[in-house]
């Protein structure tokens, strides 16, 4: 149960020329669930498995609360680790893969019998402890892989993508389960995972990495609905936050969003915040469930809005909601809305967008101004 | 019409070679125990009387006895700690693991030669050490008196040949093992031995089975190497059954030899295979 | 500090043996070379550790006089002959096994397995027998059958599991396009699994090369490399076993330097 720190984390190959992480900082809270998301090739993995002391950072420190870890061994760190492929050694039986740790660290007989079948039956494997791995499924095995992991009661629980060789199924249930074991041991951990839906419903906080930095961590809400860079926005979210290239330009009304086929004046307060921008091009972005279609549905609690024009395009039915693809100027946008709604192709539409949860990137760095 | 062809094709493709080896190793053996159970049209154990009592049946077979024993688990032991050291990567690698492949790709009686050339009279080692003024005349390693010193020098040099052979098989196993399970015993607690010991040692039970199952038979048909280096002072099977089938034409006897030891390798073989089950290799879902 | 140089002490450890094995698998390599052209004198000298003066006239008389030469050809012939045999014979099977289900190829994989760890060469003591009747005593097709004999598990095993590896449905697909099953095989499988037998081919013919005991129990007067070398050893004087060393491992030299990874690639299919 520690703060894990994170100070200047890097990690370089060829001499500097790759670099896989670099200038990491980042705290982890005692007792949080921080999810590590990127795509792959962002260095999430090797954060952790530089926290895990599995690969050696090229510098910066790795704290543990007041100790500082970054040169122990994997075995003085007193952390546990659930591998993607679960790395449940096939030739012990499941009682004594999940009896390893407690036998490495010379618990007494009784003891290892006791905690194995507590952690049993917190994972519901009490009947496979006397089986060999190969006769376990995969989620079988990823659960022994958790029970092992949690047996010890580590500092630190590190988990590398679990859930990703699992069926989508198994995976929701599997993403529970394992949110609310972590809740209940209160054990500080750290989470990897390329799939954005996985870190919004698990973690506490997360922690988005590209080509190894970070470029935003907060809690999921935060992160969803105040990204700092286009790659966040578009990262998280499904579908995709539309993003349209547009001009700044004083207008009579006001600071207003020259977009091709559309002009979007903004309230004084966001305009104020463009001044420095004005007729340059910066990125309008907006997530499709911000907008709605006038007169088909309504979007609750706006506060403030405003319309342009399109036509539709495309309509992708999914049951409990449907995109409607829209063609505004040469760009189409995409409109999330309830339930199933149909529109002719080709009909005309007026598009609601809520003013108070649009995006302004700027063009250059995709950074976040609004 | 197609059809039917196919049901067959199957068998006559692997006939061929079946017969084969129908014809060259099981009519060899049926002929063998002809030729040690019968004499002169009938059935006798007058063939094994003569091998027995042969004044070089017992020194023989104790001999390539005793050189197994000796040999097999020193070269087990060498190399499995040459398959740990070759499994990271190092400088010079590569330059390494072709030197240690070439003794697999010579012939026994190559590399006995080889290894006279270091331990002859005349040869460097001796001339090493006496240039250096550490021996003051040469150390004889060869001579019917020198019995002992022979028999090591044979394991020496067998070692050098075959430990290659072991050490490939449990190469290639070690490469096998998914680093994930060396990396979550690393992770739980594992020092370096308890790694070694409860994880490394246990998956490579197969490739370690395979490989000494493999070298055991051949130890038992240890033939060049002596041969060439010691001759008839250190006398073995394979050794006693040339010589009475090339110079005493005594066929029968050199049957006995030569069954004798297919029928050790047959019981070891089947030994093994009791002995090493490896249960988690043995069970299915 | 401590940790540190505990770990540069493992590290020079770590160097240390590789250059112990080094120097132990490389030095009687290089010596046995050295001295298989050093001149006869220089060998005996005491004061010289390695030869200075060298010459040819060992290795010449082994190879002219002493029939070195004849023995090579041989062996070469005999190695030929047992791939071609070997492989006539296991490659089919070898492709049975590898693409068709039948009931018995579980036995036959199994047999094969069994067979090839047994101890072949032994075998040639009871041939002797049949090889009398067939005339086949002292002739080189004689000691290739017997080797082929040994190499055959092998060749249908490495096979079998070279076919396994190339998809069947290259196969089918040849198939659906006009060509017939052996067509199809000859064009498509054959070109793709041709590294892999002929790393199968080159594993036979270095067993067969260096084979002793079947080829020196039959044979006489067609001695094979080994087989010739094991008779004139007995008898001949010191510096002529270096030059027959060199004859016999030079070969086995050049390959391995020429087809180092083949070789690696290669254990790891024979292995399995």
């Amino acid at each position: 149960m520690v703060e894990v720190k994170l100070e200047n984390l890097k990690k370089h190959f060829e001499n500097g020329k790759v670099k896989a992480v670099d200038n990491l900082d980042l705290t982890i809270k005692d007792g949080e669930f921080l999810v590590l998301l990127g795509p792959s090739g962002c260095g999430k993995t090797t954060t952790l498995r530089m926290i895990a002391g599995l690969e050696e950072p090229t510098g910066g420190k790795i704290l543990f609360g007041e100790r500082d870890v970054t040169y122990l061994p994997p075995k003085d760190r007193n952390i546990s680790m659930v591998f993607q492929s679960y790395a449940v050694w096939p030739h012990m039986k499941v009682y004594d893969n999940v009896a390893f740790p407690l036998k490495i660290k010379k618990y007494p007989e009784n003891e290892i019998k006791e905690r194995v079948k507590w952690v049993a039956e917190l994972l519901q494997i009490e009947e496979l402890l006397d089986r060999y791995p190969a006769q376990l499924s995969g989620g079988q095995r990823q659960r022994v892989a958790v029970a092992r992991a949690i047996v010890v009661e580590p500092d630190v629980l590190l988990m590398d993508e679990p859930l990703s060789n699992l069926d989508a199924k198994l995976r929701v249930a599997m993403r529970a389960e394992i949110k609310k074991l972590q809740t209940k041991l209160k054990v500080t951990t750290v989470y990897v995972t390329h799939d954005q839906v996985e870190a919004m419903t698990m973690g506490d906080r997360i922690a988005v990495m590209k080509s190894g930095h970070l470029l935003q961590v907060g809690p999921p809400t935060e992160v969803y609905l105040k990204p700092k860079s286009v790659f966040v926005g578009t990262f998280i979210g499904s579908p995709e936050m539309n993003l349209i290239d547009v001009s700044v330009k004083e207008t009579d009304d006001g600071i207003a969003l020259e977009g091709e086929g559309f002009v979007i004046v903004l309230p004084s307060d966001l305009g104020e915040l463009l001044r420095d921008y004005i007729n340059k091009t910066v990125i309008f972005g907006i997530r499709p469930e911000h907008m709605t279609v006038e007169g088909v549905s309504t979007l609750e609690h706006v506060k403030r809005s405003t319309t342009i024009e399109g036509v539709v395009d495309f309509i992708e039915a999914l049951g409990t909601d449907t995109i409607i693809h829209t063609k505004v100027g040469s760009s189409i946008i995409k409109i999330k809305l309830p339930g199933h709604i149909l529109l002719p192709i080709g009909q005309k539409i007026r598009i609601v967008v809520d003013l108070d949860n649009i995006h302004i990137f700027e063009k250059s760095s995709k950074n976040a101004i609004i | 019409m197609a059809k039917k062809v196919s049901k067959y094709v199957p068998y006559l493709l692997v006939a061929p070679a079946l017969i084969y080896l129908g014809i060259f190793i099981g009519y060899p053996m049926i002929e063998g125990i002809k030729l040690v159970f019968y004499e002169n049209g009938g059935f006798s154990l007058a063939t094994i009387h003569r091998a027995v009592n042969n004044y070089y049946f017992w020194p023989a077979l104790k001999n390539t006895l005793g050189l197994a024993i000796i040999i097999l688990p020193t070269q087990l032991i060498l190399a499995l700690i040459l398959a740990l050291a070759m499994n990271k990567v190092f400088k010079g690698r590569n330059i390494a693991l072709t030197l240690l492949i070439i003794p697999m790709t010579l012939s026994d009686i190559a590399a006995g030669l080889i290894w006279y050339s270091m331990l002859s009279p005349s040869g460097f080692m001796n001339k090493f050490l006496l240039n250096l003024g550490l021996i003051h005349s040469p150390i004889q390693l060869f001579g019917y008196q020198f019995h002992t010193r022979e028999f090591l020098t044979l394991v020496f040099v067998e070692l050098w040949r075959s430990t290659v052979t072991i050490f490939v098989i449990v190469l290639a196993g070690l490469q096998m093992i998914s680093q994930e399970y060396i990396e979550a015993a690393e992770v739980f607690g594992a020092g370096y031995w308890t790694r070694l010991r409860h994880i490394l040692i246990p998956l490579l039970k197969p490739s370690i089975q395979t490989a000494l199952l493999l070298r055991t038979i051949y130890a038992f048909s240890i033939f060049g190497i002596v041969m060439v280096l010691v001759g008839r002072d250190i006398p073995v099977l394979a050794g006693e059954a040339y010589r009475q089938v090339t110079e005493i034409r005594d066929y029968g006897v050199g049957a006995v030899y030569a069954l004798l030891i297919a029928i050790m390798s047959l019981a070891i073989g089947a030994i093994y295979l009791r002995l090493t089950k490896a249960e988690y290799l043995e069970v299915k879902r | 500090m401590n940790e540190k140089t505990m770990y540069e002490l493992k590290k020079i450890g770590f160097y240390t043996l590789i250059f112990i094995v080094v120097v132990w698998m490389g030095l009687p390599l290089i010596v046995s070379i050295l001295y298989a052209f050093g001149t006869p004198e220089d060998y005996y000298a005491p004061d010289k550790v390695i030869p200075l003066h060298f010459t040819f006239e060992t290795v010449k008389m082994l190879l002219f006089t002493l029939g070195g030469w004849e023995a090579l050809k041989n062996s070469i012939i005999v190695a030929t002959l047992a791939i071609v045999i070997s492989f006539t014979l296991g490659l089919p099977a070898g492709y049975s096994i590898a693409r068709f289900i039948f009931p018995g190829k579980d036995t036959i994989k199994l047999g094969m397995l069994a067979l090839k760890i047994f101890p072949v060469p032994i075998m040639a003591v009871p041939l002797i027998m049949l090889y009398i009747r067939l005339h086949l005593l002292d002739t080189r097709l004689g000691v290739a059958l017997a080797h082929s004999a040994g190499s055959l598990p092998l060749v249908v095993l490495i096979t079998a599991s070279i076919f396994a590896g190339t998809s069947a449905e290259l196969e089918e697909a040849g198939m659906v396009f006009g060509l017939t099953r052996f067509q199809s095989f000859l064009r498509i499988t054959l070109p793709l699994a041709l590294p892999g037998l002929a790393a199968a081919a080159m594993f036979t013919f270095v067993g067969s090369w260096n084979e002793v005991f079947a080829a020196s129990v039959l044979t006489f007067k067609h001695r094979t490399l080994p087989a010739l070398m094991l008779t004139l050893m007995e008898t001949a004087p010191d510096y002529y076993k270096f030059a027959a060393a060199f004859i016999m491992a030079f070969p086995a030299i050049v390959y391995v330097a020429v087809a180092r990874k083949y070789l690696i690639s290669m254990w790891g299919i024979a292995i399995k």
